[in-house]
């Protein structure tokens, strides 16, 4: 029994390697977040810290909550498919908080943007020269962009 | 108050774990939402994208993404009719303000191609982190955790589509979340919302009733660099051969 005769030094080696292990999973404790590998090799709690960041773009569904009128004229013309946001921008704060006004729109830019005549457009998509097709007079003396077609009697 | 080394060693682990909930915080959730009932993914139109830039400018703004950089962004591709492998590109500040017009070319063809994140089921980007920041959720949306986020750059080199940047702020990955704070609440993408021609569509694939098996069966559609087997999930109807 000679090989432990002189023991003594490896129950010091074996205890401090089990004071290391611990120290070394209690500060692993510490710094590995606690959702950390609940779904994945990820941190759980990011998918809902992500799904709470604050919403800009309201939805068509809260316009057409309040404005009906608009929808319904819209519903109408060939804008019916345009959401409201694609052109006022985003107004979740309007939605919230109807007293924020959303700003006023510049339709030589606007109409502009989606109708300029290009080649790279697709065929049956309706598109103008501007310049030409207004002789410079803003869309809106013609068109209503809630409903852009030109009636019989003239658009108000 | 007097604390014995025995009370001292039992608070030190208790004050630990409370310190980290305090840091955790408790988000925000969305109640009626369930991850892994839905497998999300885009429907791209390009017949019907116009290239107006709506959805470039609406990323931006419902996801504050800086000047300069891309979420999503529209290409104009022009092929000349024997050149497929050269298509010139361009994609002037992202698309956002739309693009300069162009003249009816005899010999070849303009089209618009919007591009986004590709929400790839097997995604180079998520297998190269080295912290496990960045990954595929229950639902198939590839997001960044950015309070994890080394910004060691490595998603952006491995992602093939171009997809991600590292945010001039926070120094930490960042690229489309697929609008998941507005997906988890019933809402559509930013981009989507602002499309004027439906030419992008948000889908569910987990979805039964989604209108996207309908359209999948009906077209030819394709996703963006299929010999990467990177498992993409915006789906291109109309893709010229061209399209990088």
């Amino acid at each position: 029994m000679s090989v432990f005769k002189e023991s003594g030094h490896l129950f010091r080696l074996a205890a401090l390697y089990a004071v290391g292990t611990l120290t070394f999973l209690f500060i692993r404790g510490v710094l590995v977040p606690k959702s950390f590998g609940q779904y994945g090799h990820y941190r759980g709690n990011a998918i809902t810290e992500i799904a709470a960041h604050p919403i800009h773009f309201a939805g068509h569904q809260a316009c057409d909550t309040c404005h009906t009128d608009v929808q319904q004229l819209k519903q109408s013309g060939m804008h019916a498919r345009v959401n409201c946001e694609g052109c006022h921008g985003p107004l979740a704060k309007h939605a919230d908080d109807p007293s924020v006004q959303p700003a006023k729109l510049d339709t030589a830019k606007l109409c502009v943007r989606c109708h300029a005549a290009s080649a790279a457009k697709p065929r049956g998509f309706p598109q103008v020269a501007a310049l030409d097709h207004s002789n410079g007079l803003p869309c809106e003396t013609c068109h209503k962009p809630h409903s852009p077609a030109i009636s019989a009697g003239g658009a108000k | 108050m007097n604390i014995s080394r025995r009370q001292m060693l039992i608070l030190l682990p208790a004050a630990a774990v409370a310190w980290e909930s305090i840091l955790a915080g408790t988000p925000e959730s969305s109640p009626n939402y369930k991850m892994t009932e839905h497998w999300w993914s885009m429907l791209i139109d390009i017949p019907k994208c116009i290239g107006c830039g709506n959805c470039v400018r609406a990323c931006q703004a419902e996801n504050d993404v800086p000047d300069g950089f891309f979420r999503t962004w529209v290409e104009r591709y022009h092929v000349t009719d024997w050149n497929l492998e050269n298509p010139e590109v361009i994609s002037p500040d992202g698309g956002k303000e739309g693009f300069p017009s162009v003249t009816e070319d005899a010999d070849g063809k303009y089209f618009f191609v919007p591009k986004l994140c590709n929400h790839c089921a097997d995604s180079p980007c998520t297998q190269v982190c080295p912290v496990g920041a960045t990954f595929i959720g229950p639902d198939g949306v590839v997001l960044v955790d950015q309070t994890y986020c080394l910004g060691c750059a490595y998603c952006v080199q491995a992602c093939p589509y171009g997809c991600r940047y590292i945010h001039p702020q926070k120094k930490v990955a960042d690229k489309c979340t697929l609008c998941y704070h507005r997906i988890t609440k019933g809402l559509t993408t930013a981009c989507c919302e602002a499309c004027p021609t439906g030419a992008r569509q948000l889908a569910d694939l987990k979805n039964p009733k989604d209108p996207i098996h309908a359209f999948l069966k009906t077209h030819d559609v394709q996703i963006l660099k299929p010999q990467m087997a990177t498992g993409a999930k915006v789906f291109y109807n109309g893709l010229d051969g061209s399209v990088r």
